[in-house]
């Protein structure tokens, strides 16, 4: 592979949140480098999807610093988290029903389109111009994901393996620098899960992105991540290259219980 | 055989982006909208301008705006009769308070005046949704039929409590007659439809969208909700106060309060619901459904009474009316819960492929 592992993009140091009186993440800390593949994993419950709305600002951890490329976050909204260039998709997939692949693709590109309300109310010059550029890049990324047949089909309607794709291109259409994966393989079939992992393999060569991702098919982690960092209620109970995470004594206990 | 795409090629993006992408739906709504300006006028009388019609025009650009807020960014309001109010009477103050100030300008203005409270009463809907915020835009409506009525300043203290508006003229074209009236309407209908249209497919009407189908989602991807739901007020506030303002200056001509009471918000979120949920068309559908409808029931009724020999009294008439018109709303939307836009939509796409199905 071309790509070169980069420095620190994200460190997240001691993060901890709480609802009421339930902890979900107990001072956790874990570093992504770009251009890496860094995946998630634990049991159910374990804190992972929590881990990431931290990351995206959806949550907001009652201790703890994150880094960003250098620079502490301070609080921060989905939005604002959004425009610093991070990006994900979700566990049970949070397509727009109503709206077609195409738009919903488009809908990724809102925070680089900037022409004023005035403009598009009259479809004037500059508003269609920018329509037409940022059309060409969905285009593309619709070709990347192989799904030009659908381009036109509103998103409820698609089969599931589907929709998972064009929630993988929204994502993409924001150009991100991290990209948050949320189960992206849950509930496919072989081969659907075979193109999956060949798109996630291909935005991290081709666009340099890196990808945080969270999966529960063990065979999938190991072979595509860079490093593993391992949660179990809460807590980090491993984290290093995936052989290392395999064959670490807390991780075999924490998946297959203590008797083994 | 007619409704079909087949050879119709798009090799530009700009080409693939127009409003009306089928060569035959875009001559279709062409012709209707020739006939309307050209035909109307000359087929219609008095009563039909006046009755049905220039209500239909106006309720049709209010239930657009309804619309837009209610179908494309899925907030839900009542105050929609409150912004038709604020519409009006803003529209009203600015004519007979600033001298040589034109029709159109005033009632932009009277829009404009909308939208601004539209955008103070939207605040609520960054942390209330569904049937909370529809209580808390109610608040709106009765703040508003309390403000027309006590607060003397905003109805030149006129001792009746009602106002009039009366010469309408614009650039010299004296609007008077009720065929030139309902031109006037026609314009700002087509107009305001090119803008609802022209939003809903640009970025603004996709962040409404996706507010509305899934608002975490669309936060994470980098949508302001703040943005997206007030921006989505203040336009739909806009459209309605607009309606508001031709409601009162062309159509009543001169009104009290009670004309933009709660009974209108409901009657236009009614038109929304009929008509269908996002959807343009589906706004126009719904007004002429509401609109048309009881007056055609109010003929129909006495003649089919005079055929089967049957005399049918005018309290009769009406009961019945109320009753059918009710029974024809329960119908469609079991029938049809998308509203009658889907119907059309359906119908659209069965004959793209008529007659050979597979």
């Amino acid at each position: 592979m071309s790509r070169k592992i980069g420095d620190v993009i994200l460190d997240l140091q001691n993060i901890s949140l709480r609802f009421g009186g339930v902890k979900a993440l107990t001072d956790i800390s874990f570093n992504i480098r770009e251009h890496e593949v860094r995946a998630i994993i634990g049991p159910n419950g374990a804190g992972k999807s929590s881990m990431l709305n931290v990351i995206n600002g959806v949550y907001h951890p009652q201790d703890g610093k994150i880094f960003y490329r250098g620079v502490e976050r301070k609080k921060m909204e989905p939005h604002m988290a959004a425009s610093t260039g991070i990006a994900r998709t979700f566990q049970n997939i949070a397509l727009f029903k109503g709206m077609s692949v195409l738009d919903n693709i488009m809908t990724g590109r809102t925070l680089k389109m900037k022409s004023n309300m005035l403009l598009q109310a009259l479809w004037l010059g500059p508003a269609q111009k920018e329509e037409i550029a940022h059309r060409r890049k969905v285009e593309e990324i619709i070709d990347f994901l192989e799904i030009q047949h659908i381009r036109k089909t509103p998103v409820g309607r698609l089969p599931y393996g589907l929709q998972k794709r064009v929630d993988l291109g929204r994502a993409l259409a924001m150009e991100p620098q991290i990209l948050l994966l949320d189960e992206p393989m849950a509930g496919m079939n072989v081969e659907e899960k075979q193109d999956m992992c060949r798109f996630i393999l291909d935005v991290n060569d081709q666009f340099g992105t890196t990808i945080v991702l969270i999966e529960h098919d063990m065979g999938v982690v190991m072979d595509i991540s860079d490093r593993v960092v391992v949660l179990d209620y809460g807590k980090k109970i491993g984290d290093g290259l995936p052989d290392e995470v395999r064959s670490s004594p807390e991780v075999i206990k924490a998946y297959l219980g203590a008797g083994h | 055989m007619l409704y079909r795409e087949n050879g119709q090629f798009k090799t530009t993006y700009a080409a693939d982006q127009q409003i009306f992408t089928i060569a035959q739906d875009k001559w279709f709504v062409l012709g209707v909208v020739a006939f309307a300006f050209l035909a109307v006028p000359m087929l219609a009388d008095e009563y039909m301008f006046r009755a049905i019609l220039i209500p239909f025009l106006i309720l049709s650009l209010a239930a657009l705006g309804v619309n837009l807020l209610v179908g494309y960014c899925g907030q839900i309001t009542l105050g929609a009769g409150a912004f038709m109010a604020v519409g009006a009477y803003a529209a009203y103050n600015f004519l007979i308070r600033i001298d040589g100030m034109p029709l159109i300008g005033a009632l932009l203005l009277g829009g404009l005046t909308s939208a601004g409270l539209g955008i103070l009463f939207g605040i609520p809907s960054l942390r209330v949704r569904g049937l909370y915020l529809a209580v808390a835009t109610l608040a709106a409506q009765f703040f508003c039929d309390w403000a027309f009525l006590r607060i003397k300043w905003f109805t030149n203290d006129s001792s009746s409590g009602s106002v009039s508006v009366s010469d309408l003229s614009v650039l010299g074209w004296v609007v008077d007659t009720p065929a030139e009236k309902y031109l006037f309407c026609l314009g700002f209908i087509v107009v305001f439809a090119m803008i609802a249209k022209n939003l809903t497919r640009a970025t603004i009407g996709r962040q409404w969208m996706a507010i509305r189908d899934m608002d975490v989602a669309a936060e994470v991807i980098g949508i302001r909700p703040m943005y997206a739901k007030l921006s989505a007020f203040a336009v739909s506030s806009f459209f309605v106060g607009v309606a508001g303002a031709l409601w009162g200056f062309v159509h009543l001509g001169s009104w009290e309060p009670a004309a933009f009471s709660v009974d209108r918000s409901f009657q236009l979120l009614f038109m929304v619901i009929i008509g269908g949920l996002g959807s343009i068309l589906g706004s126009f559908v719904g007004a002429a459904f509401i609109v048309i409808l009881p007056i055609f029931l109010n003929q129909f009724l006495p003649a089919l009474g005079g055929l089967l020999g049957l005399h049918i009294s005018t309290a009769a008439v009406s009961h019945a009316e109320l009753i059918i018109f009710g029974s024809l709303i329960v119908f469609f939307l079991i029938v049809e819960p998308h509203g009658l836009a889907r119907l059309w939509a359906i119908a659209k796409e069965k004959l793209r492929l008529w007659p050979f199905p597979h």
